[in-house]
């Protein structure tokens, strides 16, 4: 069994953020970065399936240089292989040129399984891994909590509004995009990570998977204008006052809002 | 605590390789999340380590990690340092467990041991399914191990050991003691299984240093040891000195870790701090201080890289150990006092970290040869005269 996990690298959640120069993303020079936390989820997920047996686990991350080191850490947690899409011409792409990338990747690797993480830290979008199983022409689920496989189908608990679960099961090939939370990630061992020296991490452009014309500024039909912090509001309301004073005094604040 | 990132005004991030940066941010990661989260908990016992944690710690490869075979990650000493940093960013207590089972127990058999002992014990205390101690100072002789009383003699094919050993670490929660002992042909170490008959320990309490690690005192009293448990290349005291050149080395980088924590801790705090209508960092004399830190970690963090490649080429001096054992741990310590004294009266308290590292680091300028000891070792060192 073949599992792709799709990684992407962004800024680390402590970094301090600043926004770039023409007001269109943030600077990128000087922070540090990691794997998205969804990510690192869907990862443990191929990697728990990898342990209860045979399975090859590729991981695939688009982005400059600096996404090695994301792709290296996660050699050293267990996965066999990685791909790294770096190619400047891909900057500036929307989720479908991004979800295009990945399905030239995944139509010449033909997974059993994609795993995805929900959403992206960053962005926020959440349209990547659903594009991504289109495009392939497979199944998809999202915002699995859960995920049991017996022979060629998957069981997923998709967690839905109002803290319900949804079971929903899948035919193989397919793909999930998994909840945070559903397992435990584990940390990328001494071991593991000599071990990653060795194994193989893959280069390629946009040409050499065939879609250099469907990325880019030029090709996406969504582009970021702006984006900006949030606007410093007045509406701020400090509550004084011992412990369960302050309790009372929210408890009458939400009910005069009418949330309760 | 939150959100820690390293100090790295130098930008010596862009000397390390991949593997070793990875091997850091792994560790640093589990010290945060794992680690930190509980170690007011341990702190506020006296003389207790997170065990839970063992299995955790040996599956991240924690244990011997520049040691190559048996289960070890055989990692270069720059990683080393670099994962023992981290681990005392967390606390002096945690380095130590480390340091202990991988520098003074797997490293004497890996390197004085026997195939038969290397093949029994490497993998099980690489995994933490045993755990070992080193035992050799003594009540009357610590600076000055070569004068001990614990002997070894002669019995039958083996060995009886009687003695006192104290101040050790891991004491009561060994598996195996490494034993040095005087025996008519000088010092020899032997592994003591803590089950044999007349081995005891007792742990030391009231410590204020330390206290989220465990040190015992060993009791021998007529143990009986056949001549297989003993260490048979290891001759004189040069093996246990050895030993402590390899954990001497792993504290050179692991004060680094407590000083960052406690500079990291008292830029955020002085930054918030309002004093006068504004932050404390903006004071002078806080500036003075922060500024005193930053260089002093800097300059500990040059000289433990040095150090780091010199060991990886083989050319390192047990001196040059001592140079840079010396000279971190007194930075740190000065670090620590300084960010405890910019906390204020928060500084007194374990939800912060300075203090705990400050008292921590005086025990880490006593162990491991002496602040002093050391200060002696480099003086005959230029002179060629010991005053030691
Ligand atoms: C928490 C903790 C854990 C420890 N863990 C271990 C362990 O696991 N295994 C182990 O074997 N030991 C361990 N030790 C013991 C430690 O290594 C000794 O405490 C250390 O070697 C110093 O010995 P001492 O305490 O007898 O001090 P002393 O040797 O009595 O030194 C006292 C003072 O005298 C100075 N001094 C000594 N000799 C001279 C001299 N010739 N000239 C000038 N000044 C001198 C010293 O620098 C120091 O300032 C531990 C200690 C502590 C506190």
């Amino acid at each position: 069994m073949k599992i792709m996990v799709c990684l992407k690298q962004v800024p680390h959640q402590d970094a301090r953020l600043d926004i770039n120069g023409d007001g269109t993303w943030i600077q990128e020079d000087n922070i540090k970065f990691e794997i998205n936390s969804y990510d690192t989820y869907a990862l443990e997920e191929a990697l728990l399936i990898k342990d209860a047996g045979e399975a090859e686990v590729l991981v695939v991350s688009i982005g400059p240089d600096r996404v090695t080191q994301a792709l290296r850490t996660a050699l050293g947690m267990g996965a066999d292989r990685a791909i790294h899409v770096n190619d400047p011409e891909i900057q500036g792409s929307d989720s479908l040129g991004m979800a295009k990338v990945l399905a030239a990747v995944a139509k010449e690797e033909n997974p059993d399984l994609i795993l995805a993480g929900l959403m992206s830290e960053d962005a926020n979008y959440a349209a990547v891994p659903p594009m991504l199983a289109e495009l392939v022409g497979i199944p998809h689920t999202t915002a699995a909590v859960k995920v049991e496989r017996s022979n060629g189908t998957l069981t997923c608990d998709r967690e839905i509004e109002g803290g319900a679960n949804e079971v929903v099961t899948l035919e193989a090939p397919c793909l999930v995009a998994v909840q945070s939370g559903l397992n435990q990630v584990r940390y990328a061992s001494l071991k593991g990570i000599m071990a990653a020296k060795k194994k193989p991490l893959d280069v390629k452009t946009a040409a050499d998977l065939g879609v250099a014309d469907q990325v880019g500024a030029g090709a996406a039909k969504v582009s970021v204008t702006q984006i900006a912090p949030p606007p410093k509001g007045d509406t701020a309301e400090l509550v004084e006052g011992s412990p369960d004073e302050i309790a009372a005094k929210l408890v009458t604040k939400i009910k005069e809002l009418g949330l309760l | 605590m939150a959100g820690f990132d390293g100090v790295d005004f130098l930008r010596l991030d862009a000397l390390l390789s991949d593997e070793e940066k990875l091997a850091r941010d792994s560790v640093r990661e589990f010290v945060s999340r794992e680690f930190l989260p509980r170690i007011q908990e341990f702190v506020r016992q006296d003389g207790a380590f997170p065990m839970d944690l063992v299995p955790q710690l040996a599956e991240l490869g924690l244990f011997g990690a520049n040691l190559h075979g048996y289960g070890c990650a055989g990692m270069n000493n720059v990683a080393y340092g670099l994962v023992m940093q981290e681990l005392e960013r967390g606390d002096s207590g945690l380095r130590s467990f480390a340091s202990v089972q991988g520098g003074l127990v797997m490293y004497p058999i890996r390197t004085y041991g026997s195939d038969e002992q290397k093949d029994r014990w490497l993998p099980e205390l690489a995994a933490g399914r045993a755990i070992g101690c080193f035992g050799l100072t003594e009540p009357d002789f610590g600076s000055h191990a070569g004068g001990m009383l614990c002997r070894a003699v002669r019995h039958g094919d083996g060995w009886l050991l009687n003695g006192t050993k104290r101040w050790i670490t891991n004491g009561s929660v060994a598996d195996v003691a490494l034993v040095w002992a005087r025996t008519d042909a000088g010092i020899r170490g032997f592994l003591v299984e803590t089950d044999r008959k007349g081995f005891e320990a007792r742990d030391m309490k009231g410590k204020f240093s330390l206290r989220a690690s465990i040190t015992s005192e060993l009791f021998l009293q007529d143990v009986e040891l056949p001549e297989a448990n003993r260490l048979p290349g290891a001759e004189g005291l040069k093996a246990p000195l050895s030993c402590l050149t390899q954990a001497r080395y792993g504290i050179a980088w692991g004060a680094i870790g407590a000083a960052m924590a406690c500079y990291d801790e008292v830029v955020r705090y002085t930054r918030d701090r309002m004093v006068q209508g504004g932050p404390l960092a903006g004071k002078q004399l806080t500036q003075e201080k922060l500024v005193f830190m930053l260089s002093e970690i800097t300059k500990a963090q040059l000289l433990a890289l040095r150090v780091a490649q010199l060991k990886d080429q083989g050319e390192l001096h047990h001196s040059m150990v001592s140079l840079a054992k010396r000279n971190n741990v007194d930075i740190a310590l000065s670090v620590a006092r300084l960010a405890r004294d910019l906390l204020g009266a928060n500084g007194i308290v374990d939800d912060y970290q300075a203090m705990r590292h400050m008292l921590n680091l005086e025990t880490v300028r006593t162990y491991e040869g002496t602040h002093d000891v050391h200060t002696l070792i480099l003086g005959k060192e230029i002179t060629g005269l010991s005053a030691l």
